[in-house]
C-alpha cells in the first residue's frame, strides 16, 4: 500500500489521474474502518485532509457549495438555515467524533444507501462537483446514485463539493434504527417544501439499492396541494391527502430484509416518517405564513 | 513511511509505519501511548477518542499518514492539557488550544506506583470520587470527549452530555456514574474548586 | 526483558478508617484515568511478535486438507501452526467437558472455530499469512435447533462422547439434561381455577465487554513460558493451558492483566494457548490481540433459549403449579453448559411458593457459536419467561401484578423446588413494594418550551417524533439468582496476607489471584484488611499464579468468598501478631491475658478501648504472613432424576420497575427510568454496590431492546459480529436508575453479605418487557423487542 498525500487539488488530481485504483481518504470513517477489519487493501491510499478548500462551504445567492470534506459537526452548527434538512440529516450521523470528521463527500463516494446525507441532499436538490484532470462537471443529485454502493464518478474523478439549493421553505429528515443515538439507518427519510416552486421534494435512504426520490408521491402531494389551493390558502393537509403521500413514499421503497431489519418494516416506517415530516414541514410552513401574513 | 506530529505537546516521529496503520495503533504501539483504548476499531465506542488540533476524534479512523504535521492530544496528557487551559485563564473555556500553546507543554509522568499524587484534570478527579470508573477500558474516551464538552458548554443540562457522550459506548457502570461524574466536575468547575 | 505494562503493585492509604461500609475510592483509579492502568492489550515486549488466528468460514465441515507453505514461505512470518503441530496428547480443552478443540481437527463445529495460528513482526504481515493458508472444507448439514439436533439421522456434533454427562442424556446432542420433580403436579393443577401456557424465546446475548481478548506470552529461560492475561480465573485457565504445552504448571507462569470487562465471557480460555504455542515455538514474546469483529468468535455467549411454561392459580390468587421445559442452545462446545442447565432448572421457579413443580432443562450440542457463561448463569432466560407469567396470571385474574407477585412470595424458610430451604432473609415482596413506592418519573419530560426534546423520545436523535404516537407503559419484574459455585463444586479461595512495618508505619498486603475485571474486588479486599487489622496503608498485590486458587469472578461471588478468604487470613494474622504481642508485652497488663483485643488506628486496644501497643512496637521488624484457603459451606449435587439437592449457597434478589415510552406506530422505544431495589446483605463499598447494581440493569436493559447475535438459521453463520450491528445501550439509551439498597444480612456470610453482581441483570429485561406489553397491549414472547414486532412488520414481504 502507498499513502498519497497531495498538498493541493491540482495534485490530487494528478495523483488520481496516474492511479485510478487510489482510494481518497478525508474523515477516514468508511475508509478506514475497511483497512482496520481488512475487508479492503487498496493499492493507493490518497489524504485528501491537505486540500484545504475540500473543509470550506460558500452560502451564495441560490445555493450553498460545501466542500466535499466540511464535517457533519460545522454543517449542524453552520448550515442549519440554508440547509435545515442536511443539517438535521448530520445530526444524525453516528457519533460526535464521526460528526467532526466525516463529511459529505465520504457519503457520497461511498454511495451507501444508508448513508445519512443522501435523503436530505435528494429532497433539498443538489449537485455534486466532480473533476478530473479532464476537466469539471455537475452531476445532478437523481444521477449521482448507480447502484449498491456505486456512483457515477469516472475512475479518475474526484468529489470536490456539492451544491445544494438554499432552503426556500421548511426541510425534515427521520431516520428510523434500533437505538437512540450512534446507528446505521435502517431507513430514512428527507422531505422538503419549495413554496418558490410550489412543489415538494422527497428522499428515502435503505429503502432501495439506492438512495431514491418518491416521484409518485412528490406528483400527487404537487397536484394534490396545488387543486386544493393550499399553497395559498395555508389550510391543514388533510389526512386523507397525507395518508396517500404516506402510502406512495412506502410503495416507492423496494427494500431488503436484513440483519438490521425487515423489508416490510423499512416499507412501514418509512410510510409513517413520510406522513410525520409531512405534518412538521407543513404546519411550519403555515407558521410562517401566518407570521408574514400578520407582518403585512 | 515516517510520521511526525506532536503528541501531548511533544514533537514525535514514527518509522516503518504500514500505510493502513491508523493514529491508535501509532501511538500504543510504536510511541508507548497505550491510553486510547482499541476496543472496536470501527467508531463505534469512542474509547480511542483524542483530539486532533482539538477537534475529538476517534483515533482508529485517521490514517497514521494523515496526522502528519498535527497535534494530538491523548488521554496521557489531559492533566496538563487541563492545567493550561486554566492558567489561560480561559473562562468561556471555548478557547482550546493554540499551535504555541500546544508545544508548550509536556506531559508528565508519574513516578509513583499508585498514581497517588498526581495532578490531575477536574474530569479525572471527578471521574473517581464519583465512582464512573469500574473496568476503566472506556474510561480513558470519555475523560477526553467529557473534557471537551465541558470546554464548550461549562453548564450542560442532562440531556447535553448524554447528547455529548453518546459515541462513548460503556458495558460496566449504566452510565449513572457518568453523568454524575461529569455534573461533579461541571459544578466543581463553576465553583472554581 | 521484562514486558511493558507488567503490573505492579498498588498501595492506598485512607485519610478516613477506609473499612467495610465506606465508599473508598478504587486503589487503581488514578492509574485508569490517567492512561496508565496497563490492559492486557497494552502490554508490549521488545522484539515481540504478532500473532493471528485463522478461523472457519463455515460453521460445520470436514477439514480435507490445510496448505499453509505460501504462508510459511512469507518474509516476516515466524510460525504457522496447525493441529499437527500440537506439542503433546492433550489437544482438547475446556471447563468441565474437554471437548474443545485447540486448533480444529479434522472437522470445524462452528462459525470462526481456530484452525491455524500465525506468528509474525506485524499484526498485518500476520493478517496476510494467515489469509495465504488454504484451507479445503467440504460442508456438512448443520444442526441449529433442537429438531435437527434430536433427529433420528441427526449428525452428532461430537461423536464417542465419554464425559460424565454422557451416560443420562436422552441423545448424544443434548450436552446435559436436568429434570425437577416436587409435589404432584397432576392433583395441584386440578385445583387451579386458572391455567397460562406460553412458549417464550431469549437471543443470543454477547457480553461486549470493550476490552478485547488480548494478552503477551514471553518465552523464559526455564524452558517455560510467563502468560500476561486478562481472564477471570487464573488457575481454572492454568489447568487447561499446560498440560496442551507439555508442562508442568510451575512452568506457566500466569499474571493478570488489566482487564476491559468480562461478564462471564473471559470463564473460558480464548487466545491464551495459542498465544504460547506461538512463543515457544518462535522462542519469541508473542502478543495477540482480537479485533471487535474476531472477539464475536473468540468467546462464548449467553445461550439463547426456548422455554415453555405453564402455571395455574386459584381464584384468590394463590399459584398452584408450574411446569416448564428450557431448551438452551450450548452450541458446538460445552463451555458452562452443563452448570447453566442446573441453575435454568433449580431457579425456573422464580422467586415465588410453588409446592408442586415439573420442570425439565437440557442444553443442547448444534453448530450455532458456543454459549457459556454470562451475568445471571442460566437465571435471566428464566427470569424473562416466568415473570411473563406472572403477568399473564395477574390478568387472568384481574389482579395487581405486583399485588400477585407479593401473595406468592417466597421469604426465609420457603423449600425451592429442589427441596433445599431457603435459610436467609429472601425479602421479595418488600423488593416489590419498594421498588413501586418509589416516586414516577414526570410524564412528558420531553417537552419544552421550544418544542419536543427528541433527545428524550424514543428514536432520539433519528428525529423520529415529536410526540406521535408515543403512549408510556409501566413494568415490574423480580428475580432469585444463585451466588456462588453450586451443585457440589468445592468452591473455595485462598488468599495471602501479611503486616510488617514499612517506613515507620504497619503496612498490610494482600495477595490473591482474584480477577479484578472491574468489579472494584480490590477496594473491597483493601477495606477487609483495613477493618480487621486497623491499618490505613494497604498493598494489593497482582494477581498471579504464584498464590492458590481465587476461583472465578464471576457467579457474584468474589466479595463473598474471596472477600472471605481475605478476611479469613486477616484474622489468622491478628492472632499472629496479638501472640507476638503477648509475648513481648504480655507481662505488663493483665488485658493481653484476659480483653478481647483488636487492632485498631495501627494499634492494639483492648474492646474497651484501652490501648495496649503500637503494632509498629508490637512487630519490630517481624512480618506475619498467612496463606490460607476459605470455602464457603458445601452443596450438593442435583439428583439427575428428581432434581433434589442442597445446590446452592445463597440466593440474591432484586426487582425492577421499568417506566418507558413507546412510538406505538415506529415500534421505537425510550426507557424513560428503571427503578430497582436490591437486598445486599451487607454494603462492603456502598458506592460500588450501586455500580454494580446500575450496570448489571442496563445490559438487562440491553438484551431487552436491541441486543441480539443474528446467527443464520441455514448456515449457523454469525450476521453481525460488530458494534455496528450487534447494538449496545449508548448514554442516550439508558434510562435513570433510581437504586433502593436493602441490607439484611445473611449469617452464613462474611460481614452478612449478600453476592449482588448478576440479580438486577434478571429482572430488568423482564421488567422493560412488560412495560413495553404495558404501552402497546401486545404479547411479546420473545427478548429482544424489535421494531418489527411492535408494528407487526416481522415477516418477510411477498
Amino acid at each position: 500500500m502507498d499513502f498519497l498525500r497531495p498538498a493541493s487539488w491540482e495534485e490530487a488530481l494528478a495523483a488520481k489521474a496516474e492511479h485510478p485504483t487510489a482510494v481518497p481518504i478525508a474523515g477516514g470513517t468508511d475508509v478506514m474502518v475497511e483497512i482496520n477489519f481488512d475487508h479492503r487493501r487498496p493499492e493507493y491510499l490518497m489524504d485528501l485532509n491537505r486540500v484545504g478548500d475540500l473543509s470550506e462551504w460558500e452560502v451564495g445567492e441560490e445555493s450553498v457549495r460545501l466542500g466535499a470534506s466540511v464535517p457533519y459537526t460545522k454543517i449542524m452548527e453552520n448550515l442549519r438555515a440554508e440547509l435545515p434538512g442536511l443539517a438535521l440529516a448530520s445530526h444524525t450521523v453516528a457519533s460526535p467524533q464521526i460528526r467532526n470528521r466525516g463529511g459529505v463527500g465520504g457519503n457520497l463516494g461511498t454511495a451507501s444507501p444508508a448513508g445519512d446525507a443522501h435523503p436530505a441532499l435528494l429532497a433539498a436538490g443538489a449537485e455534486v462537483e466532480v473533476e478530473s484532470v479532464r476537466g469539471s462537471r455537475r452531476i445532478p443529485i437523481d444521477e449521482f446514485y448507480k447502484g449498491v454502493k456505486r456512483n457515477a464518478l469516472a475512475a479518475d474523478e474526484l468529489i470536490r463539493a456539492v451544491h445544494v439549493k438554499k432552503a426556500d421553505g421548511p426541510q425534515q429528515f427521520s431516520k428510523v434504527g434500533t437505538r437512540n443515538a450512534m446507528v446505521i439507518a435502517v431507513c430514512a427519510f428527507g422531505l422538503a417544501l419549495h413554496p418558490r416552486t410550489r412543489t415538494v421534494r422527497t428522499g428515502i435512504g435503505s429503502a432501495a439499492p439506492t438512495p431514491i426520490r418518491a416521484r409518485a408521491a412528490e406528483e400527487f402531494l404537487n397536484a394534490a396541494l396545488e387543486e386544493g389551493g393550499f399553497w395559498d390558502s395555508g389550510k391543514i393537509v388533510t389526512p386523507s391527502v397525507a395518508k396517500q403521500f404516506a402510502d406512495l413514499c412506502a410503495a416507492a421503497c423496494n427494500p431488503i430484509d436484513d440483519v438490521r431489519g425487515t423489508a416490510s418494516y423499512r416499507r412501514h416506517a418509512v410510510g409513517v416518517m413520510a406522513r410525520r415530516t409531512l405534518t412538521w414541514t407543513w404546519e411550519s410552513y403555515r407558521g410562517a405564513r401566518r407570521l408574514t401574513e400578520g407582518a403585512a | 513511511m515516517r510520521v511526525h506530529f506532536t503528541v501531548n505537546g511533544r514533537p514525535q516521529e514514527a518509522d516503518d509505519v504500514w500505510e493502513g496503520e491508523s493514529l491508535l495503533y501509532v501511538l500504543r504501539e510504536r510511541l508507548g501511548l497505550p491510553g486510547s483504548k482499541n476496543a472496536c476499531e470501527q467508531g463505534e465506542c469512542g474509547s480511542c477518542t483524542v483530539r486532533l488540533d482539538g477537534v475529538p476524534v476517534c483515533s482508529c479512523l485517521v490514517a497514521a499518514g494523515q496526522v502528519e504535521g498535527r497535534e494530538v492530544v491523548t488521554v496521557e496528557g489531559l492533566a496538563d492539557f487541563a492545567k493550561q487551559r486554566a492558567e489561560g485563564g480561559c473562562a468561556s473555556g471555548a478557547c482550546g488550544t493554540s499551535l504555541q500553546n500546544a508545544q508548550e507543554w509536556q506531559a508528565q509522568g508519574t513516578d509513583s506506583q499508585t498514581g497517588e499524587g498526581t495532578e490531575l484534570a477536574p474530569i479525572q478527579q471527578a471521574f473517581i470520587d464519583a465512582g464512573a470508573v469500574q473496568c476503566g477500558f472506556c474510561t480513558p474516551g470519555l475523560l477526553v470527549a467529557a473534557d471537551e464538552m465541558l470546554e464548550r458548554n461549562p453548564n450542560p443540562a442532562d440531556a447535553d452530555i448524554r447528547e455529548a457522550l453518546s459515541g462513548n459506548l460503556c458495558r460496566c457502570t449504566g452510565y449513572e456514574k457518568i453523568m454524575d461524574a461529569v455534573r461533579l466536575a461541571a459544578a466543581r468547575q463553576s465553583q472554581g474548586v | 526483558m521484562a514486558a511493558n505494562g507488567a503490573p505492579t503493585k498498588i498501595t492506598q492509604g485512607s485519610r478516613t478508617k477506609g473499612g467495610i461500609g465506606e465508599s473508598t475510592l478504587r486503589p487503581d483509579g488514578t492509574l485508569k484515568v490517567t492512561g496508565e492502568f496497563a490492559y492486557s492489550s497494552d502490554m508490549w515486549h521488545e522484539d515481540m511478535l504478532w500473532g493471528q488466528i485463522l478461523r472457519s468460514t463455515v460453521a460445520h465441515a470436514e477439514i480435507v486438507s490445510i496448505d499453509t507453505s505460501e504462508a510459511l514461505a512469507m518474509p516476516g512470518v515466524h510460525a504457522v501452526l496447525t493441529y499437527d503441530d500440537l506439542p503433546t496428547d492433550v489437544k482438547n480443552y475446556g471447563l468441565e467437558i474437554q471437548d474443545t478443540p485447540v486448533l480444529a481437527h479434522g472437522k470445524v463445529r462452528h462459525h470462526g472455530e481456530p484452525v491455524a495460528i500465525v506468528a509474525a513482526d506485524h499484526p498485518e504481515t500476520a493478517r496476510r499469512a494467515a489469509a495465504k493458508i488454504k484451507v479445503d472444507y467440504r460442508e456438512l448439514p448443520v444442526i441449529t435447533d433442537e429438531a435437527s439436533a434430536t433427529a433420528p439421522d441427526a449428525i452428532l456434533v461430537h461423536e464417542g462422547r465419554d464425559d460424565h454427562h454422557a451416560g443420562h442424556v436422552p441423545h448424544p446432542n443434548i450436552v446435559h439434561r436436568q429434570p425437577i420433580v416436587r409435589g404432584d403436579v397432576a392433583s395441584a393443577r386440578e385445583r387451579a381455577d386458572v391455567i397460562v401456557e406460553g412458549e417464550y424465546t431469549f437471543g443470543m446475548q454477547d457480553q461486549a465487554f470493550l476490552g478485547p481478548e488480548s494478552g503477551l506470552a514471553v518465552p523464559e529461560e526455564d524452558g517455560g513460558v510467563h502468560l500476561y492475561i486478562a481472564t477471570q480465573w487464573l488457575h481454572s485457565d492454568l489447568r487447561q493451558i499446560a498440560p496442551v504445552l507439555g508442562l508442568p504448571e510451575d512452568k506457566v507462569r500466569m499474571t493478570l492483566s488489566g482487564v476491559g470487562g468480562a461478564f462471564g465471557g473471559r470463564e473460558d480460555l480464548s487466545m491464551q494457548i495459542h498465544a504460547c504455542l506461538l512463543a515457544l515455538r518462535t522462542g519469541k514474546p508473542v502478543k495477540i490481540v482480537y479485533n471487535r469483529f474476531e472477539s464475536f468468535f473468540g468467546h462464548v455467549h449467553r445461550h439463547p433459549a426456548k422455554l415453555h411454561y405453564e402455571h395455574g392459580a386459584t381464584r384468590d390468587g394463590k399459584l398452584t403449579h408450574m411446569k416448564c421445559r428450557i431448551v438452551l442452545d450450548g452450541g458446538a462446545y460445552a463451555s458452562a453448559s452443563p452448570a447453566v442447565v442446573g441453575n435454568a432448572s433449580s431457579l425456573s421457579v422464580g422467586p415465588y411458593v410453588i409446592d408442586d413443580v415439573d420442570i425439565e432443562a437440557i442444553a443442547l450440542y448444534t453448530n450455532n457459536p458456543p454459549c457459556g457463561a454470562m451475568r445471571g448463569f442460566g437465571a435471566v432466560q428464566a427470569c424473562f419467561a416466568y415473570e411473563a407469567q406472572m403477568d399473564k396470571l395477574a390478568a387472568e385474574l384481574g389482579m395487581d401484578p405486583v399485588e400477585f407477585r407479593q401473595l406468592n412470595a417466597m421469604e426465609q424458610g420457603t423449600i425451592m423446588p429442589t427441596g433445599q430451604p431457603v435459610d436467609s432473609p429472601a425479602p421479595v415482596a418488600e423488593l416489590l413494594r419498594r421498588v413501586k413506592a418509589m416516586p414516577m418519573p414526570p410524564e412528558r419530560q420531553w417537552e419544552s418550551s421550544e418544542g419536543a426534546d427528541v433527545r428524550q423520545l424514543p428514536g432520539g436523535l433519528s428525529n423520529t417524533t415529536h410526540g406521535e404516537g408515543v403512549v408510556r407503559g409501566v413494568g415490574y419484574a423480580v428475580g432469585i439468582k444463585n451466588v456462588g459455585f453450586s451443585e457440589g463444586f468445592d468452591d473455595y479461595s485462598t488468599a495471602k496476607v501479611r503486616m510488617e512495618v514499612v517506613g515507620g508505619e504497619p503496612v498490610v498486603t494482600v495477595h490473591t489471584a482474584m480477577a479484578e475485571v472491574g468489579q472494584g474486588g480490590v477496594t473491597v479486599h483493601a477495606q477487609i484488611a483495613r477493618t480487621e487489622l486497623g491499618v490505613t496503608q494497604v498493598t494489593i498485590n497482582p494477581a498471579d499464579t504464584q498464590v492458590g486458587s481465587a476461583g472465578s469472578t464471576s457467579a457474584s461471588r468474589q466479595t463473598y468468598v474471596t472477600g472471605g478468604a481475605v478476611k479469613n487470613a486477616c484474622e489468622l494474622v491478628r492472632e499472629k501478631v496479638l501472640e507476638i504481642g503477648r509475648r513481648k508485652f504480655g507481662s505488663y497488663h493483665p488485658a493481653w491475658a484476659t480483653a478481647e483485643l483488636l487492632l485498631e488506628g495501627g494499634k492494639v486496644v483492648t474492646d474497651g478501648g484501652e490501648v495496649l501497643a503500637g503494632l509498629v512496637d508490637v512487630l519490630e521488624g517481624e512480618t506475619v504472613e498467612v496463606e490460607e484457603e476459605w470455602r464457603h459451606r458445601p452443596t450438593e449435587p442435583f439428583d439427575l432424576r428428581t432434581g433434589q439437592g442442597n445446590g446452592h449457597v445463597q440466593y440474591s434478589f432484586a426487582a425492577h420497575r421499568a417506566v418507558v415510552e413507546v412510538d406505538t406506530e415506529l415500534g421505537l422505544v425510550k426507557v424513560i427510568e428503571l427503578a430497582c431495589a436490591q437486598d445486599v446483605g451487607k454494603a462492603l463499598n456502598p458506592l460500588s454496590v450501586l455500580g454494580q447494581i446500575q450496570g448489571g440493569t442496563t445490559q438487562g436493559l440491553g438484551v431487552a431492546v436491541m441486543e441480539e447475535i443474528v446467527v443464520d438459521p441455514k448456515t449457523a453463520k454469525v450476521r453481525n459480529p460488530s458494534f455496528t450491528d450487534y447494538l449496545i445501550p449508548t448514554i442516550l439509551d439508558t434510562p435513570t436508575i433510581p437504586v433502593d439498597v436493602l441490607e439484611l444480612a445473611d449469617e452464613h456470610a462474611p460481614y452478612g453479605l449478600r453476592g449482588i453482581g448478576e440479580a438486577p441483570t434478571l429482572s430488568s429485561t423482564p421488567a422493560v418487557l412488560a412495560a413495553i406489553r404495558a404501552a402497546t397491549g401486545l404479547e411479546l414472547n420473545r427478548t429482544p423487542v424489535r421494531p418489527e414486532h411492535l408494528t407487526g412488520t416481522q415477516l418477510s414481504e411477498g
